[in-house]
């Protein structure tokens, strides 16, 4: 029987999981942004990882590398240029303005890509495994993925934790108008939390072209899934994030053993009883 | 006489209330005609012309409800496809059961608020940006579940077969009428609600939600009410859906696109605006029209001018005319009149 | 020497005009003290020279430089530092960390971390601890270190005695002759008249926004203050 892979597949999975919805726990944390388009950015990664590989051959490591600094440049213009301006409109301002920029996306690729369903190749690398025992195997990706997306979140925690503009987003989540009293200019705090979310969903939108397929309408399921290890874990806490994304992730996988319909559905079942019996998150962090 | 007495008895004579300024009493009119000229129109013009219309009447009932919710109550949704799937699948399933499919349309209303109870226990527990996104999780697991029942045909979805004794011509007059009926009452029950206490509760809410509950409104009863009604409203829209499509299925119906209809044509028209979605939805239906041809291009430029509008004109195009123009179709506010006029000041 | 110039300063408190037409001078090296009844336009008065209310008319002038138009966080590279009202240290941020976020826009000076543990010995032992588990005393000095830090020409100091016992209050304003001697200007808003009169060096008394009285502490008898501070008419009033 393959529970047990199905067990280790899953939390492997949410590892991939938390990565990608750090960045939408970092925007609201932050600037109380959530950003409606986050699945979608993924879907542009995903795109972006495809087009570079089968048009030029490169490497997986040199697209992870090119899109990701650009995925941070794109955020902090995002924020500077359109963010911004809708923070200072109203409450809903910036709730309509990402549904927007969601909307445009998912219909820009379908203009650009149609609504053909696409997977990444990523070769040999993708598709193996090694064998811990007979029952046992653990692909070569997920565990890589895995592993990338604890250091990623190991590094975001230190820059917050021990640098001094780190801080200062912690300290512009708390209070952002004391901390700009201390020095923080909160458009450029704001810019680079964006900027690490962006980053991290470039990640993770590459990493996810290759375990499953995609088509431009894919985000926002993609963005539910970020959504729902973010409340899962917890609001405001990384390891909580950590710890949502594996429930979610073992939650998908268990589900898929028994039904494939499952899958999805089961994931947003235990949110929902998260949601009535522990509305604060497994691990909560601060309260928000 | 005490002098608190004098003084307000004194400022009455000197000021009186009215909620109806001079121009909404000339557009009430005027509103009343172009519902009468709507009223009529099948006999008129092309039956491609009315369907069309219907599609526009749906979508200035969804863009009302979910107004009242946003505007009024302070609840932006990114659900309420849920109710619309919700209404469609029961006027489907009350037809099977031998109701008429047009009488079914109220009873769609009822189940999507009776769903909405408990779906809002759950959702009333996130604020914010996060019931917005919440609900949407919701209307998720409410496609997936519909398309798990195989009575209600699954994933690939079912016809309404009962209509279709009915001959084309009448069926469409009679589902354009319906769906007139659905607009007009839409409007018209935003319209009732903020005039009543409900409505009063509602706007101390939405101007300062600590205060309000201060004074004694009950702010999550209130809210609870807004999103009950608007289910409703949405349910009954589905229902409508329905008996122009005479088909559903569950990607279709509880697709977040709706939501992406109701919110842009809200955001353009002007948020908090009775008159809003009104003029978001006829814009809207404009450039649907417009770039027909050009595949999902509307979507692109609808989801550029929300965007914009969002940025630099929160309080939409109507929001626009109404500060210049002090315009009111729908007078929801009070005036104050200076000056002595008995009839009026008798009413207080 | 002038270090901070208000002229003909207007501003707006949401709706209201809080401040209207200021004129104040603060002199390197001394203690100013606001003091002024509730609603009379002091944190109002601080947040301007913070940055974080932007005026409507007049100016403000620091080390000779305009700065009436400059945000917040770029005064505080310029050399200004307040200490809100309330305190408002960071929640989730530990003792250290909330001084740390003084150190981000930090310039060359005396004070540092180390020196701030020097100021308040108590601190060093409660370094980790989150802010919000401090007592009102204790996040007070944590909120004066955390301006100090960036080592300010001029501190602006916000209610420092609200909501604290008055021993607690005479410890903390105990520091504030060190804090003057390392060479820092102190500008400081106080409801508590006498506290405000012992420390001073110069006094303004606002009322409703305008500087009614000012002079030397020694120079003002207690009959004028009283006046000032509540708007007492100088024709005396009848069955006076």
């Amino acid at each position: 029987m393959d529970w047990l892979n199905a067990v280790v597949q899953g939390l492997l999975l949410g590892g991939l999981y938390a990565l990608f919805a750090t960045g939408l726990s970092l925007m609201f944390g932050v600037m109380r942004v959530v950003n409606l388009a986050h699945g979608d950015l993924a879907v542009v990664a995903s795109f972006l990882a495809v087009a570079i590989i089968s048009g030029t051959g490169l490497p997986l490591w040199f697209v992870l590398c090119v899109t990701t600094p650009l995925f941070a440049l794109l955020g902090y213009l995002t924020q500077r240029v359109l963010l911004q301006r809708s923070l200072s409109a109203g409450p809903m301002s910036t709730l309509v303005v990402t549904f927007g920029l969601s909307i445009v996306i998912q219909n820009v690729l379908l203009e650009v890509f149609s609504a053909d369903t696409r997977t990444l190749d990523g070769g040999s690398f993708a598709t193996g495994s090694f064998e811990i025992s007979g029952q046992l195997s653990i692909p070569y990706l997920s565990l890589a993925t895995f592993v990338l997306a604890v250091v990623v979140l190991v590094a975001i925690q230190l820059f917050l934790s021990r640098t001094g503009l780190g801080r200062m987003l912690r300290a512009s989540s708390d209070d952002p108008d004391t901390a700009t009293l201390v020095g923080a200019d909160s458009r450029h705090v704001y810019g680079i939390a964006t900027a690490i979310a962006f980053a991290t969903v470039a990640l993770a939108g590459v990493m996810m072209a290759m375990r499953s397929s995609f088509d431009p309408a894919t985000g926002p399921s993609r963005l539910l899934f970020a959504f729902e290890a973010v409340v899962i874990g917890g609001l405001g806490s990384l390891w909580g994030t950590l710890l949502g994304g594996m429930v979610l992730g073992l939650t998908q996988s268990i589900g898929a053993q028994i039904d494939p319909a499952l899958t999805i559905l089961g994931g947003h079942l235990v949110f929902l009883v998260v949601l009535a019996f522990r509305p604060q998150g497994l691990l909560p962090g601060r309260t928000a | 006489m005490t002098i608190s007495e004098t003084l307000t008895s004194s400022a009455r004579a000197a000021v009186t209330v009215r909620r109806s300024a001079r121009s909404s009493r000339l557009s009430g009119g005027l509103l009343l005609l172009a519902a009468l000229v709507l009223a009529v129109l099948p006999f008129v013009v092309f039956a491609s012309i009315t369907d069309s219309l219907v599609n526009l009447f749906i979508l200035i009932a969804l863009a009302s409800m979910w107004n009242l919710m946003a505007g009024f109550g302070g609840l932006v949704s990114v659900g309420q496809q849920a109710y619309l799937g919700i209404g469609a699948y029961s006027v489907l399933v009350f037809a099977e059961q031998g109701v008429q499919a047009y009488v079914a349309i109220p009873l769609a209303a009822l189940t999507a608020a009776v769903f909405a109870v408990p779906t809002s226990w759950l959702a009333f527990r996130l604020r914010g940006d996060y019931f917005a996104i919440g609900t949407w999780v919701i209307a998720e697991v409410y496609r997936l579940v519909t398309a798990r029942v195989d009575s209600l045909g699954g994933a690939s979805g079912k016809s309404l077969t009962t209509l279709s004794g009915i001959d084309p011509v009448v069926r469409g007059a009679l589902t354009y009428w319906v769906a007139l009926a659905l607009a007009l009452m839409s409007v018209l029950v935003c319209y009732l609600i903020l005039r009543s206490r409900l409505g009063l509760s509602l706007m101390a809410v939405r101007d300062e939600e600590t205060a309000a509950s201060a004074v004694g409104i009950d702010v999550p009863r209130a809210k609870r009410w807004v999103y009950l009604i608007s289910a409703a409203g949405c349910g009954a829209a589905g229902g409508v859906l329905l008996v122009t499509s005479l088909s559903v299925n569950p990607d279709a119906v509880y697709s977040v696109q709706w939501s992406a209809y109701m919110i842009f044509i809200v955001v353009i028209g002007g948020v908090g605006y009775i008159e809003g979605p009104l003029l978001g939805a006829v814009i809207f239906f404009g450039l649907q029209q417009a770039l027909a041809d050009y595949g999902s291009w509307y979507l692109i430029v609808l989801g550029v001018i929300g965007v914009a509008t969002a940025i630099w004109v929160p309080r939409g195009l109507w929001g626009l005319l109404a500060e210049r123009t002090r315009i009111s179709l729908f007078p929801i506010g009070y005036h104050l009149d200076r000056g002595v006029d008995d009839r009026a000041g008798r009413r207080e | 020497m002038t270090l901070l110039s208000v002229r003909s300063l207007d501003v707006q408190h949401g709706q209201l005009k809080a401040i209207r037409g200021l004129d104040l001078d603060v002199e390197a090296g001394q203690v100013l003290a606001v003091i002024g009844a509730n609603g009379a336009g002091k944190s109002t008065l601080l947040r301007a020279l913070a940055g974080s209310n932007l005026p409507t008319a007049g100016s403000i002038v620091f080390n000779g430089t305009d700065i009436t138009r400059v945000p917040a966080h770029r005064r505080v590279a310029g050399g200004i530092a307040l200490v809100p009202e309330g305190r408002k240290l960071f929640r989730s941020l530990t003792v250290e960390e909330n001084l740390l976020t003084g150190t981000y826009r930090r310039r060359p000076g005396p004070w540092s971390v180390e020196k701030i543990y020097e100021l308040f010995p108590w601190m060093p032992d409660r370094r980790r601890q989150n802010a919000a588990q401090l007592s009102g005393g204790e996040q007070q000095s944590v909120a004066i270190g955390r301006a100090l830090v960036s080592n300010p020409a001029l501190i602006l100091v916000d209610e420092l005695s609200l909501g604290l016992a008055p021993v607690i209050v005479r410890r903390i304003y105990e520091v504030l002759p060190t804090i003057v001697a390392e060479g820092t200007t102190a500008l400081i808003v106080e409801q508590d008249v006498a506290q405000a009169m012992r420390v001073a060096d110069h006094v303004h008394c606002l009322l409703e926004g305008r500087s009614v009285l000012e002079g030397h502490p020694r120079d003002l008898t207690a009959q004028q203050v009283e006046r000032a501070y509540f708007g007492i008419d100088e024709t005396p009033a009848a069955g006076e």
